[in-house]
C-alpha cells in the first residue's frame, strides 16, 4: 500500500491491541468489502488453478491414451491424482498461503489485509486450519444448496432441505452481525482479519534551514491551534501544493491576527509548524494536551 | 556495543541530527536508523525471503523490535510529528506479526504434533469421544431396530446406488461376493484415494457442524451410522455377520474412530459454546475450535490410512481370521497411541506451571 496519510480521526473499525510487551497497537478491522473481495479474488485463483490444471491433466491423459496398450497403473496415478489435488484445491490453498509468512492469502494480500490473533499473541497453525476447516459450512455448504436451487428451482429440497438452508445462511452471514466482522471461523480459531498498511518513515520536518528569527511567534499565537491542527498543517506540508499553502498561511495569519505578508507561504508555514510543535510538545512533557483549537 | 553494530551500509545514517531545531525530531533521528534497519528485516521475512537477512540482523531482530516498541511508546508522550507516528505504529505492527507470527516449521510443528500435541488434543476432548461414542451406537441401534420392524426402513436410509446388490433378503450368495477380495489391485488407488477425500469431507463437516451448538453433528453421527446399522442387519439375518463385520474392521475400527473424533472435536465446541463455564465465551470457543482443529488434522491423517486400508487390504486380504487381526491391532494401535503419546510432556508442563 502507498504512504498511508495518519488520519488520527476514529473510525468504528479502530481497535486496541495489547501486545505482551503490554504496548498498545492500533488496529483496524478489515472492512466487510474488503474481505469479500479477497475472497472472491482468492475464488477466482483457486479456479483458474483448477482450469489450468484440468487443462494439463488433460493433455497428459489424451497424450497417454492416444499412445495405444496403455500402461493401467498410469492413468490410475492420474486419477488419484486429479482427486488429490481436487481435496487440496478446496481445503489446501487457504491453509498454507495463511500459514506463511504475510498471514494471507493472495487475494488478501492485495486488498492490503492479513490474519492475526484476537489475544495479540502467537497466530498459531493450530488457528489457521481451525479457521479454514469452518469455511466448509459458510462457504461450500451454502454455496452448493445454492447452486441447487438456482439450477434445480429447490424442488427436490423438501421441508428439511429449506430448514437447512436457511440455518447455513446464517452463518454465512454471521460477518454482518457482529462488529469484528468476524465470522464463524474467526470465532471459532480466535482470530480476526486486520488491515496490514505499509506506512513510509517521511522526512523529519524541523531539518529545514531555521527562520525563527525572520519570524517570531508569541505564547498567545501558538495557544489558539491544538494538535488536529498542527496535523492538518503537517499534511498540508508534505503535500507541499503552493495553492493550499498559500490558503493555509492566509487563514493562520488571519487567525492569529498577522498581516499576510508577500513573503515565502512554505517558510512561514515551517515556522509557524516549528514553533506551534514545539509549544505544543513542551506542553505535552508536563502533561499539558491540546486536542484541538476548541479545547 | 558491538551487538547493536549497524550492519546494514544501505541504510543511510541520518543528516546532522543537532540541525534539528525540535528535541522531538532529535530523539527520532537518533533512532530511526534502528528503525530502518528493522524495516528491511522485517520486508525479507514478508518477503519469504529470510537468506537475505544476516545473521547480525536476524540476532538483533527481538532487540530492534523491543527498541521500535518503546521508541513508539516514548513518541506518543513526546511527539506530535503525525507521519513518524504513523510510520511507527506500522512498522511495530508488522514487527509484531513476525515476531509472533506463525513461525514454526512446517516440519517442526509436524514432529510436535505427532509427539504429543495430537494425543493429548485427543485426550482432552474424552467427554466429547464419549457422548459422540453413545450417539453412534445409538445411531447404528436405531438403524437396526427399524429395518428389522420393516425393512422398507432400509431403503429410505440407504440409497439404491450405494447398497448394489445389498438388501434385505437378497440372495446370502450375492452378499457374499459383495464381502470378497479382488483378483488385483488394479483400480484400487482410485478407489481408495476417493474414499478418503469422500470420509475427509464428512469428518470436516462434523466439525464445522459443531458451531451449532453440535447438534447438527450428532445428526450427522446418528444418521451415517443408522445406515451402518441397517446394513449390519441385512448381512446378520443372511448368516453372514462375522464376515461383514471382517469386513467391516480393515477399515472400520480407524475409519469409525476418525468420524468418532471428528464428531467429538465438533461437539467440543459445541459445548463450549453453550457451557463456557467460568471462561468469557468468546473465549471458550477459540480454546475449544484450536482444540478441536488438532483433532481434526489427525483424523484427516487416520482417514488417509483408513483409505489405504479399505482401498488395499480389505481388498486383498479375504480370511476372516486376518481381517479382525488387521482391524484389532490398528485399533490397539490407536487407543496405545492416544492414551500414552506426550503423557510425560502435558506432566512436565503441569508440573512447571504449579
Amino acid at each position: 500500500m502507498s504512504a498511508a496519510i495518519y488520519s488520527p480521526k476514529v473510525t468504528k473499525r479502530d481497535r486496541k491491541l495489547i501486545t505482551p510487551e503490554g504496548l498498545s497497537l492500533p488496529l483496524t478491522v478489515a472492512s466487510r468489502g474488503a474481505r469479500a473481495g479477497a475472497l472472491l479474488l482468492d475464488l477466482t485463483f483457486i479456479c483458474l488453478g483448477v482450469v489450468v490444471f484440468f487443462f494439463v491433466m488433460g493433455l497428459t491423459g489424451i497424450g497417454l491414451f492416444s499412445a495405444n496398450d496403455v500402461p493401467n497403473a498410469l492413468g490410475e496415478l492420474l486419477v488419484v491424482i486429479i482427486i488429490i489435488f481436487m481435496f487440496f484445491a478446496r481445503y489446501g490453498y487457504f491453509l498454507s498461503f495463511e500459514l506463511g509468512a504475510k498471514g494471507a492469502t493472495p487475494g488478501k494480500r492485495l486488498l492490503g489485509i492479513r490474519v492475526a490473533a484476537r489475544d495479540g499473541g502467537k497466530l498459531t497453525a493450530d488457528m489457521v486450519i481451525a479457521r479454514n476447516l469452518v469455511r466448509d459450512i459458510e462457504l461450500i455448504l451454502p454455496g452448493a444448496f445454492l447452486l441447487q436451487i438456482a439450477f434445480g428451482g429447490g424442488t427436490g429440497l423438501g421441508v428439511y432441505g429449506w430448514a437447512l438452508v436457511v440455518w447455513l445462511l446464517i452463518f454465512a452471514f454471521f460477518p454482518f452481525i457482529n462488529k469484528d466482522a468476524l465470522r464463524a471461523g474467526d470465532l471459532v480459531a480466535g482470530t480476526w482479519v486486520v488491515e496490514a498498511r505499509q506506512a513510509k518513515l517521511p522526512d523529519a520536518m524541523s531539518l529545514a534551514p531555521s527562520h525563527a528569527a525572520t519570524y517570531r511567534f508569541g505564547v498567545e499565537e501558538l495557544s489558539i491551534y491544538g494538535e488536529q491542527e498542527l496535523q492538518v498543517l503537517e499534511n498540508v506540508l508534505r503535500t507541499d501544493n503552493p495553492k493550499a499553502m498559500a490558503e493555509v498561511a492566509e487563514a493562520i495569519c488571519r487567525k492569529i491576527g498577522w498581516q499576510v505578508g508577500s513573503g515565502d507561504d512554505r517558510e512561514f508555514l515551517e515556522s509557524f509548524y516549528q514553533a506551534l510543535r514545539g509549544h505544543l510538545e513542551g506542553g505535552m512533557r508536563f502533561g499539558r494536551r491540546k486536542a484541538n483549537k476548541f479545547s | 556495543m558491538a551487538v547493536f553494530g549497524r550492519s546494514s551500509p544501505e541504510i543511510e545514517a541520518p543528516a546532522d541530527i543537532e540541525a534539528a531545531s525540535l528535541r522531538s525530531d532529535q530523539f527520532r533521528l537518533e533512532r530511526q536508523v534502528d528503525w530502518q534497519r528493522l524495516d528491511a528485516i522485517v520486508t525479507a521475512l514478508e518477503k519469504g525471503r529470510p537468506k537475505r537477512i544476516s545473521d547480525d540482523d536476524l540476532l538483533d531482530m527481538p532487540v530492534l523490535y523491543r527498541k521500535a516498541a518503546s521508541s513508539l511508546a516514548v513518541a506518543r508522550e513526546t511527539t506530535l510529528d503525525a507521519g513518524t507516528l504513523a510510520y511507527l505504529e506500522s512498522l511495530v505492527r508488522r514487527a509484531w506479526s513476525q515476531v509472533y507470527g506463525p513461525q514454526t516449521s512446517f516440519w517442526a510443528w509436524l514432529k510436535r504434533f505427532f509427539g504429543g500435541g495430537w494425543s493429548q488434543a485427543v485426550r482432552s476432548v474424552w467427554l466429547d469421544m464419549c457422548i459422540a461414542l453413545f450417539v453412534m451406537v445409538a445411531g447404528a441401534v436405531v438403524g437396526w431396530l427399524l429395518v428389522a420392524r420393516d425393512q422398507d426402513w432400509y431403503f429410505s436410509l440407504v440409497s439404491s446406488d450405494m447398497a448394489g446388490g445389498r438388501v434385505p433378503g437378497a440372495d446370502p450368495e450375492i452378499l457374499r461376493e459383495s464381502l470378497n477380495t479382488h483378483e488385483t489391485s488394479e483400480g484400487l488407488s482410485i478407489f481408495a484415494a476417493s474414499l478418503f477425500s469422500n470420509n475427509a469431507g464428512v469428518t470436516i463437516l462434523a466439525f464445522a457442524l459443531g458451531f451449532a451448538f453440535g447438534i447438527p453433528t450428532m445428526i450427522l453421527l446418528v444418521y451415517n451410522m443408522a445406515l451402518l446399522g441397517a446394513m449390519l442387519w441385512v448381512f446378520f439375518n443372511a448368516g453372514l455377520g462375522w464376515e461383514f463385520a471382517a469386513w467391516l474392521s480393515v477399515h472400520g475400527t480407524t475409519e469409525l474412530l476418525a468420524i468418532l473424533l471428528g464428531g467429538a472435536a465438533g461437539m467440543h465446541v459445541g459445548r463450549a459454546m453453550a457451557f463456557p463455564g467460568q471462561r468469557a465465551i468468546l473465549t471458550a470457543i477459540s480454546d475449544a475450535g484450536i482444540r478441536g482443529a488438532r483433532v481434526l488434522v489427525g483424523c484427516t491423517i487416520m482417514l488417509i490410512i483408513a483409505g489405504l486400508l479399505e482401498g488395499y487390504a480389505r481388498q486383498l486380504v479375504g480370511d476372516m481370521v486376518s481381517r479382525f487381526a488387521i482391524g484389532g491391532i490398528m485399533l490397539a494401535f490407536w487407543a496405545l497411541y492416544f492414551g500414552l503419546a506426550g503423557l510425560r510432556k502435558a506432566g512436565l508442563r503441569k508440573g512447571r506451571k504449579a
